[in-house]
């Protein structure tokens, strides 16, 4: 615990951690308090209220069906944190433990496993999600596996590049010298040294995703309404324009500071403890 | 070089066959018959069986997938069920779209970006490096479509300066077609050039700390001099890659834009087709873009002698 203290310690010494920190933060609060309390109900329709622009009462406007566009925000990102959590988590799990085994252990079944890694990049991110989505449909669900899917390949590839080099190293060398199996040098001493390098994925990962559930949503392929979701919302609101322009400004602004937390927090944490991905940009 | 150049093409062919194979697969992972799907509620038996041949469902699946392998690259990507148009002519009106919107949009983001970066990492730590890295930060964490979205609101209804909804193909009417396209190409331009920035800085830096930089230096050549003739060269490789991935990306991955701007671009007719369960456009759709992607990568790749004689062509 106080290694991770102490890592902290150290990266809020940057300002752009600091600054990433506080939108962050800022993000998951939202996310939290619309779990549990939203002003009004994000889904229910006031038709009497349509279209009201900000005001005492509504703070940021109300939509087409009269709901408060504040409560979408703060529904949305419940929505967006948790899909967004959930792909980076299952991409990263799956993705290092691809990555691991076959750098680690090699033979033909990791160079076929590579080959299958190598075909899934060659989609162009979007374009491979969208492929997934028109298999499963458009649900939450349906967006975690696509964006998972769709980002697996990515983190096996940067974890194998690591596993790899770390095989040769004298301490893992040791570990199978003091008689330790394969399969436990590696997870105790191989993958816990490239820990670095997963954190600072996963951060970049966090952000594409919430990019890419937005950018879902907005082309209708997403989070299916009622429920609300940021990209879901700028696509309703380009009917309104020009009589509302504020149903516009809100989910993109929110989308806007979010991702530029997530990636300024993460710039901050590549050039601390991964300084040789930093021409990854 | 054509040693090289051959191995590159080779090695491209397994990874296209792999993706066929994945886009051939996804008709067959989404659940029910294809040719019921394709048939809908109206279909009578004979159709259904009719329907069946004329797709080969009743052969084995290798034999399925090879047929159909044969038939894409002879240029036949079927019938589409809505519109009950080749394929291919849907796809190649729309890719034309896309690259009309994509291909001068990354050109601009080139030309802003590229000078911005050297600019940046040439006035390292200084409120100029801040304040370009600072515009490249925001930029990239924009959705493009919400830029796109504003750029509609301020520039399209407020000033009243480009149409807002529709597209001319500038092939047709040069100037009507331009106005079309101005909004989309920028906003797209603008946030590719967040992403391009950073590269640039982050390679620019790296030759300036080489020696023959501080060589030029010590001859007295101006810094413009050294900065064009001497790192720009060498500062071009990794960026000059990620503007291709860029570009091949975009092809497919404007639909956001596209459907902010109602282009009708090959990204819309992707999801478009994908809400009407219109597959074999769905499958064309995917083919041809990944297809463009894995091409523009090996151009790239193979592009590179021209800016790094040092890379070995074995």
């Amino acid at each position: 615990m106080s290694a991770v203290l102490n890592a902290a310690k150290i990266l809020l010494r940057r300002r752009n951690a600091r600054i990433g920190g506080v939108l962050i933060a800022a993000m998951l609060i939202a996310a939290l308090l619309g779990n549990i309390y939203t002003p009004y109900d994000p889904i229910i329709n006031d038709l009497l209220a349509r279209l009201k622009p900000p005001s005492a009462a509504h703070w940021l406007g109300t939509d087409e069906w009269g709901r408060d566009v504040f409560s979408r925000l703060l529904n949305g990102a419940s929505v967006s944190v948790l899909i967004s959590f959930a792909t980076a988590l299952i991409a990263v799990v799956v993705g290092a433990l691809i990555g691991a085994l076959t750098g680690y252990f090699g033979g033909w079944l990791a160079r076929i496993a590579m080959l299958l890694v190598d075909a899934l990049l060659a989609f162009p991110s979007l374009i491979m999600a969208l492929g997934v989505i028109a298999v499963f449909g458009a649900s939450s669900e349906g967006v975690i596996c696509a964006l998972s899917l769709t980002y697996i390949p990515a983190v096996a590839r940067v974890v194998r590049a690591n596993v790899l080099s770390l095989r040769e190293k004298e301490f893992v060398e040791a570990s199978r010298v003091m008689g330790n199996s394969e399969l436990y040098t590696m997870l105790h001493h191989a993958l816990p040294n490239a820990i670095a390098s997963i954190i600072v994925i996963a951060t970049a990962l966090f952000g594409w995703t919430l990019l890419a559930e937005s950018a879902l949503s907005f082309l209708g392929l997403g989070v299916p309404p009622p429920a609300s979701s940021w990209g879901g919302m700028l696509a309703d609101s380009r009917n309104y324009v020009g009589r509302a322009p504020w149903l516009a400004v809100a989910p993109g602004l929110a989308i806007s500071l979010s991702l530029l937390g997530v990636n300024l927090f993460g710039d901050a944490l590549r050039d601390e403890f991964d300084p040789h991905m930093k021409n990854l940009a | 070089m054509l040693k090289y150049a051959t191995k590159r093409i080779l090695l491209a062919i397994p990874t296209l066959l792999l993706v066929a194979l994945a886009v051939f697969a996804m008709l067959h992972l989404i659940p029910g018959d294809p040719a019921q799907l394709m048939l809908g509620d109206i279909g009578t038996p004979q159709a259904l069986a009719h329907l069946h041949a004329q797709l080969g469902l009743d052969q084995p699946l290798s034999k399925q997938f090879l047929l159909w392998l044969t038939r894409v690259l002879h240029g036949d990507f079927g019938t589409s069920i809505v519109q009950q148009r080749p394929v291919l002519d849907m796809l190649l009106g729309s890719f034309a779209v896309t690259a009309s919107l994509v291909v001068p949009a990354v050109l601009l983001a080139a030309l802003l970006a590229i000078p911005a970066g050297m600019l940046a990492a040439w006035k390292q730590n200084t409120w100029v490096d801040t304040g370009v890295m600072t515009l490249a930060i925001v930029f990239l964490s924009i959705p493009s479509f919400w830029l796109g979205l504003l750029f509609l609101m301020f520039f399209g209804l407020k000033l009243d300066l480009f149409p807002v909804v529709g597209y001319v193909s500038p092939l047709e009417d040069f100037r009507e077609g331009i106005t079309y396209l101005v909004m989309p190409v920028v906003s797209l331009a603008l946030i590719e050039t967040g992403v391009i920035v950073r590269m640039a800085r982050a390679s620019t830096i790296e030759v300036l700390r080489l020696e023959y930089i501080t060589h030029a230096r010590a001859k007295g050549l101006s810094e413009p001099a050294i900065a064009f003739r001497h790192a720009l060269k060498n500062t071009m490789a990794p960026t000059w890659t990620l503007i291709g991935l860029s570009l091949g990306s975009l092809l497919g991955g404007a639909v956001v834009t596209e459907t902010v701007f109602t282009l009708p671009g090959i990204g819309r007719l992707l999801v478009d087709s994908i809400f009407a369960r219109d597959y074999p456009v769905v499958q064309g759709c995917l083919l041809l873009v990944t297809a463009t992607y894995v091409g523009v990568n090996l151009l790239i790749d193979l592009s590179y002698p021209l800016f790094d004689p040092r890379v070995r062509l074995a």
